[in-house]
């Protein structure tokens, strides 16, 4: 099985400077680590020591998002396309004094 | 380095305006140049505040609306080269949340622009563009060139 992987802007010099990269894998788990092969230092940007997703990245099969899909090990079929996307999130933080808000 | 049009800021204005008081977001399109070092926008795309409870001071950007706007950027030979939102009654300066989460996202975002609009009363009173660097944020020169007609 092979598929597209999208690398968004951050991280493309981890990937040559690449905006995709075809991976194979039977699964989103073993596309990461094919990816890893690919791009070295990648992985450990998109997943934990657990190698579970961090929390700050989403992952999307197509218009899927991977979470919603079950997880990392769902299947994935030739030709797919797999885009990794921050979670982009901040704010003024504007808030009375006391401990700083979260 | 962040060089923007006067149509693009005028754009993101008319955002930050139209959606005072909540908080606004988006994505700088554009091209990076002289080693990544200047960003040049050539648009600016609304995304989705997906943050219902404290939009007045906090966003998160809507994933399917960064998927979108990316992939309409891919087609164009455009690539996302930083993110605005807006501070509703507040500086235009980073905050303790930006600075985190912006880190959080990946270290390597550094090579990315961080634009922010303060909106008082409901009208644009200034824009600032900020860079990550070791963890901190750093000012950088907005260069806003003459509106194209």
């Amino acid at each position: 099985m092979s598929v597209k992987v999208r690398i968004p802007t951050p991280l493309r010099p981890l990937a040559g400077g690449r905006d995709q990269v075809q991976v194979a894998g039977a699964t989103v788990r073993a596309v990461l680590e094919n990816l890893e092969k690919e791009c070295p230092g990648i992985r450990s940007r998109l997943c934990d020591e657990r190698g579970e997703l961090r929390r700050f990245v989403n992952l999307f099969l197509n218009d899927e998002d991977v979470r919603h899909l079950g997880g990392l090990d769902f299947p994935v079929q030739e030709g797919d396309v797999l885009s990794i996307v921050p979670a982009i999130a901040g704010g003024a933080q504007r808030c009375a004094a006391g401990p700083p808000c979260r | 380095m962040l060089i923007l049009d006067g149509n693009t800021e005028r754009s993101m204005k008319e955002q930050a305006e139209g959606g005072y008081p909540r908080e606004v977001c988006g994505l700088l399109l554009g091209r990076f140049e002289d080693r990544r070092q200047v960003r040049q926008v050539s648009e600016a795309h609304a995304a989705g505040n997906l943050n219902q409870d404290r939009s007045g001071d906090r966003y998160d950007m809507d994933p399917t609306d960064y998927l979108r706007i990316e992939n309409a950027g891919r087609a164009r030979g455009l690539e996302v080269v930083g993110v605005y939102h807006s501070h509703p009654d507040h500086p235009s300066r980073p905050s303790e949340t930006d600075r985190q989460r912006a880190e959080e996202i990946w270290q390597a975002a550094e090579s990315w622009s961080y634009l922010i609009l303060e909106v008082a009363s409901g009208r644009l009173v200034s824009l600032r563009s900020w860079v990550l660097r070791e963890g901190a944020f750093r000012e950088e020169e907005v260069r806003i060139l003459p509106i194209s007609h």
